[in-house]
């Protein structure tokens, strides 16, 4: 049966890569699931999970916004936060909630810039949040 | 005699002081280095991808499709040095500073990223539109405005190119300084180097290269999230191989400057032995002289 190679890269490193039978992304457009043999597409993701399938089992990773790029025998995923459900940190992850959102209580004193930057920063540890009690509840 | 023993002493004492502090410095700088070179090239996987998944969207879009893609007639140009904050690494600077000079003053305006580069800016009466802090391990977020300053300059139509003067971190005793031009973003064939991947690189080019994509959503919406991020990461990986240029640098510099002080630690304490053998062989003339005369 035809394998997609799945590579997920963030600027510090290259968190995952393995040959899967099909991987779900949180597109921008709504999760999408890949099969192998898919036709090439590129588009971009939102921070949410992404589920990979490889033989019987699952994997889950929680992961910012970024791109993708899929081909027939390769899926691609480009960026800035990934990591695997069991190393989530949850009271980390709950405390930066926390703090991105009293942050944004105060948002009329932020700058543009800074307030973009706590938004996404709050998206992607309610990703990993999100992510992981969904698992621990299964 | 007894007043020049104490000057040498004198000296060989501050010349040790001197070469603890710059061997600290050196220790210092070499674990610095370390991490910043660790941190340099783990961003190389993802500037190779990034930098495959720009060339796969620029042959789906047309020319010209996006304002960052086209080139206009060059009126105003703008530069970002990016400079050290401290000095005591070598010729560094220098070097860098060199490469800013090459621009037309009177056509240019200046960023300034790192004080050495902001303090020649200033001497030279140079324009300088902005800037900016960083601090010692930047994050994407830092440089992010850094280059979204640049983007916003040339997008208004204020400047009609944007190049980056910083250092390539080549390996720890070769550092050159480089001029890149970030915007318009012209040919994407070099993009490929933008992490200065001197290693061969880990990820080999694939059929897929040549594939034509489907874009979800539109290709407008991708190229428009796609472009930006690539600035700013190429300005992201520059900044972070200039800190690893300028921990390898000084940590090179410090070295010689201790290696520089133990040699005159030693040519002084020879010194002082010589002046010393030599008092004591006065004294002792002086001694039997006067025992001879008595005697």
């Amino acid at each position: 049966m035809a394998t997609l190679k799945l590579e997920i890269v963030t600027p510090e490193k290259v968190a995952y890569s393995d040959d899967v039978d099909g991987v779900v992304i949180p597109g921008t457009e709504g999760e999408m699931g890949v099969l192998p043999m898919h036709i090439p597409l590129m588009t971009m993701i939102h921070p949410g999970e992404i589920v990979v399938t490889k033989g019987h089992e699952k994997k889950y990773l929680a992961v910012g916004e970024g791109f993708v790029t899929v081909d027939q025998h390769s899926v691609k995923v480009l960026t800035d936060m990934a990591i695997e459900w069991e190393a989530i940190d949850e009271s980390a992850a709950e405390a930066a909630v926390k703090r991105a959102e009293e942050a944004m209580a105060r948002k009329h004193e932020l700058g543009s810039e800074e307030s973009a930057a706590v938004q996404i920063a709050l998206a992607k540890s309610l990703a990993q949040l999100h992510v992981k009690r969904r698992r621990r509840n299964v | 005699m007894a007043a020049n023993t104490r000057d040498i002493r004198r000296r060989i004492k501050s010349v040790k002081n001197t070469s603890q502090i710059t061997k600290a410095m050196q220790m210092v700088a070499a674990a610095k280095m370390r991490k910043a070179q660790q941190v340099a090239v783990a961003g190389r996987a993802y500037a190779e991808l990034l930098a495959r998944v720009l060339r796969s969207v620029a042959a789906g879009a047309e020319e010209g499709a996006h304002e960052l893609l086209s080139a206009r007639e060059v009126k105003k140009e703008l530069v970002l040095v990016i400079s050290t904050d401290k000095g005591l690494c070598g010729a560094l600077n220098t070097n860098l500073l060199r490469e800013v000079a090459k621009f037309d003053p009177a056509k240019t305006i200046f960023v300034a990223c790192g004080r050495k580069g902001l303090q020649y800016l200033a001497r030279t009466n140079r324009t300088i539109a902005a800037e900016f802090e960083l601090r010692d391990a930047p994050g994407f977020l830092e440089t992010k405005s850094v280059a979204k300053f640049c983007m916003d300059k040339f997008t208004s139509g204020e400047v009609d190119k944007v190049t980056v003067v910083f250092t390539d971190f080549v390996n720890t005793l070769t550092q050159t300084p480089k001029a890149k031009v970030i915007l318009p973003i012209a040919s994407l064939e070099v993009n490929v180097d933008i992490s200065g991947t001197h290693e061969t690189s880990s990820v080999p080019a694939t059929a897929g290269d040549n594939v034509e994509y489907a874009f979800e959503p539109a290709i407008g919406a991708v190229l428009n999230a796609v472009l930006p991020h690539h600035v700013y990461f190429q300005v992201y990986q520059m900044v972070l191989d200039s800190r690893a240029s300028e921990h390898s640098a000084r940590m090179v510099a410090m070295k010689s400057a201790t290696d520089n002080a133990k040699q005159l630690i030693k040519d002084l304490t020879l010194e002082y032995n010589k002046v010393r053998q030599a008092a004591i062989t006065t004294e002792l003339l002086e001694i039997t002289t006067a025992q001879m005369a008595l005697g």
